[in-house]
């Protein structure tokens, strides 16, 4: 009689121990997409053999499995090197220190503010990270609640999530509007060292500010470059995988 | 001479219903797909991690994955009142540990992964095409997973095993009747994670059914993997 | 996908387009996005229909069965509506009891479908006093991306058109396996909803679900074209600004040419 086992939940835990994220740290100046090692990309899912070999290093979203480099999700695996991850496409936003987002602030405490960044726990900008001193009656003279911002995760723990203002290029963002596309696509808005967000600035005329966590705020001076500014980032975000999106971005902004 | 045993819709013992999948089906949701058996269709959308309401409930170790399954009122000929019931709540559960076992949920403590499954028409195999959905909606969401999980309901019609019950099928009386055994396991493991029988089938023949539950999920998963490549093109 | 409701500065960015006839899909202020309906969602249902506005999807099943009549109705068969916020469609809709936006889409549903009176409930009397047919319309969105209202009445109005009685078994009853060729007995006219958003002086039509949460009171109207005449059977404001009675003259001389646009696009299935 053949005997039907079903794995302890336990034995799962092996599957991903060599997977546990990287912290990958990011620069203030985002990390943009390079569209030149395109060639080296293909879609895969969880638990499809990227490569063989045992000479290639796993990296983010990849694990060893004996000769194989194995996907541990869904997305574009890049090859740099012997150095084989997984990029994602989809999916909510997940926090990682040194990202920059935009968030809200939902609160005011005696410490600091609490800010909404789109993540299961909202995060904690504490009154010594701001940019400049901030007396304790003040605070909502500086940020109140509703205010948008962009700030720096700088710490992850336990308890939660710390940001700072204390970067060039931070702080409070004042008028606009602003809206969310997927995270995973926010490397291709801004393009290899930031090409392709500046070649949209130029175009419009708008002021762009991206979050790493997916939202977007734009000001502009009139409705139709504000209209125009979104409608060109939605273009990229739907046809992120395109192979000569820049010309495609150029023709779009020409009209 | 012995007739030889037809299957209701003409099919051969371990042929599956034609199948269809699709992902992104739900703009709103981190991650989707459809995925149908025959006239079964289901559709599954996941949220998260995100969130978890009410603080007690969250788990400082891991993410806690949610399953809601249910059927919508005209999926079936006699209305289905909307609103859980035993069923569905049975169903759900045992989707969760179908389902959980290939995600890492440690790395998200404190969270929630909400999976949203309806079935849209039934025609027996409801849950198992939830699960081929789900699992494709929990890969599109960009989900840590070690692998995806596919589902089939094996069964039994009189002393002939087969694969993929219809309704009418499930209905069958003659000789040792109906068995139903879905079951779901890993694409590129032997590990089953969904295990569920109703019926008679005897002990020394769950290797048929274990044999035939292999076979079709190789299948499926290709139609898994089609539909997740697609959506990037 | 985001729970995050959308920022004041947005709903003022909003306000200042509205003022100059602008949107951020392009449309103007009383267009209707692309439609798309289809049939058959269900072979389980007398009746079924999908529909597409814009990104927000809709599906709408008719259902029906046999009961007793109500007490002061005994000739007459029944109607009822009803809804689900499924968790699937949107990050905001939950489990648990219904907020307030799940209690009122089926009754502004209900609401322009039974006023218009397109159903012919005597007609579905089968046994005066003892057996009549009640219909039931559910509604699921599948995708909120604002204006469920207009939708799930499309998705109504379509299936109704394309619903089928059941049989009835020697024993008087249902019989959903073998359904008759006879369909649901309704009236020429035709229901709609039209839905208007107001935010600051503007009025929009079918917004997005950023554009209807920027919103800040609207004013669903259930029409019909009944006799030739445009008429209002059901009316109902939501939301605590006030409209002036401008406001209120100037929507009301929207309504025939939306009206008529709609059931253009939807000829093919009526």
């Amino acid at each position: 009689m053949s005997t039907l086992k079903i794995m302890a939940r336990d034995n799962y835990q092996e599957k991903f121990d060599e997977t546990e994220e990287k912290e990958s740290s990011m620069p203030v100046q985002q990390e943009g997409f390079d569209e030149t090692i395109s060639k080296k990309r293909k879609v895969v899912i969880p638990g499809e053999v990227i490569v063989s070999g045992e000479d290639f290093l796993p990296s983010d979203g990849t694990k060893r499995s004996g000769d194989d480099i194995v996907a541990m999700r869904y997305g574009l695996s890049e090859e740099s090197g012997m150095v084989v991850k997984v990029l994602p496409i989809t999916g909510a936003f997940i926090p990682r220190r040194n990202n920059v987002v935009i968030g809200r602030v939902s609160n005011i405490t005696m410490n600091g503010w609490v800010v909404d960044i789109d993540w299961a726990n909202p995060a904690f900008l504490p009154i010594d990270e701001s940019p400049r001193f901030i007396n304790k009656n003040e605070m909502d003279q500086f940020l109140a609640v509703g205010d948008i911002l962009i700030a720096k995760i700088w710490g992850m723990n336990q308890r939660g999530i710390d940001l700072s203002l204390r970067s060039r290029g931070l702080g409070k963002l004042e008028g606009g509007f602003m809206f969310r596309v997927i995270p995973a696509r926010v490397p291709r808005i801004i393009g290899k060292e930031g090409s392709m967000i500046s070649l949209i600035k130029d175009k419009t005329g708008a002021n762009i500010v991206v979050g790493q966590n997916g939202w977007v705020w734009i000001n502009a001076e009139t409705a139709d470059s504000a209209i125009k500014a979104r409608k060109v980032i939605e273009f990229i975000v739907d046809n992120f995988h395109q192979e000569g999106l820049t010309d495609k971005v150029e023709d779009f902004l020409a009209k | 001479m012995v007739e030889k045993f037809k299957r209701i819709d003409g099919r051969k013992l371990n042929e599956l219903r034609p199948m269809t999948a699709k992902v992104g089906v739900v703009p709103n949701a981190d991650g989707s797909a459809i995925f149908s058996f025959g006239n079964t269709i289901a559709i599954a959308a996941v949220y998260g991690p995100r969130l978890l309401h009410p603080q007690h409930m969250q788990d400082s170790q891991k993410a806690i994955l949610r399953v809601n399954y249910d059927l919508l009122s005209f999926s079936v000929n006699d209305r289905k009142k909307p609103g859980p019931n035993r069923r569905s709540q049975e169903i759900s559960k045992v989707t969760e540990w179908a389902l959980s076992p290939v995600i890492d949920l440690k790395q998200f403590p404190n969270t929630v992964i909400d999976v949203q499954i309806y079935i849209i028409q039934a025609d027996a195999g409801t849950r198992t095409a939830g699960i081929n959905a789900a699992s494709m909606a929990l890969a599109h969401a960009g989900i840590p997973m070690a692998d995806l999980v596919c589902s089939v309901a094996v069964g039994k019609q009189d002393e002939h095993i087969v694969l993929d019950l219809n309704k009418a099928e499930e209905d069958f009386e003659e000789g040792e009747g109906a068995t139903d055994f879905p079951v779901a396991k890993l694409a590129n493991s032997d590990e089953y994670t969904l295990l569920q029988l109703d019926g008679n089938i005897p002990s020394n023949r769950v290797k048929e059914v274990l044999a035939m539950a292999n076979s079709a999920c190789k299948d499926i998963y290709e139609v898994q993997k089609n539909a997740l490549k697609e959506f990037v093109k | 996908m985001s729970s995050m409701e959308v920022s004041n500065a947005t709903i003022e960015t909003l306000s200042t387009l509205f003022a100059e006839n602008k949107r951020f899909d392009g449309r103007k202020l009383t267009d209707y996005r692309d439609l798309k309906v289809s049939l058959d969602v269900s072979n389980c249902a007398e009746g079924s229909a999908r529909v597409i506005l814009g990104k927000t999807e809709v599906i709408v099943g008719v259902k029906m069965a046999i009961g007793e009549p109500y007490p002061d109705s005994p000739e007459k068969g029944n109607l009822s509506v009803s809804a689900d916020l499924l968790p699937l469609a949107s990050p905001r809709f939950e489990m648990g009891p219904p907020k307030f936006d799940a209690i009122e889409l089926p009754r502004l549903v209900d609401r322009s479908i039974r006023e218009s009176h397109i159903i012919n409930l005597e007609e579905l009397c089968v046994k005066p006093g003892e057996k009549v047919w009640t219909v039931m319309i559910d509604i699921y969105p599948l995708n909120d991306d604002g204006n469920l209202i207009d939708a799930a009445v499309i998705g109504a109005l379509v299936a109704l058109k394309n619903s089928v009685i059941p049989g009835l078994d020697e024993n008087g009853k249902v019989d959903y396996k073998h359904r008759t060729k006879k369909k649901i007995p309704l009236a020429a006219n035709l229901p709609l909803s039209i839905t208007l958003y107001k935010l600051g002086n503007s009025i929009i039509l079918d917004p997005t679900r950023e554009e209807q949460e920027a919103c800040e009171t609207k004013l669903n109207i259930g029409l019909s074209n009944l006799n030739g005449k445009h008429m209002i059977h059901s009316c109902q404001k939501g939301g605590d600004v006030p409209f002036t009675q401008k406001e209120i003259e100037s929507m009301m001389e929207i309504l025939p040419a939306k009206y008529d646009h709609l059931i253009e696009k939807l000829k093919k299935f009526l």
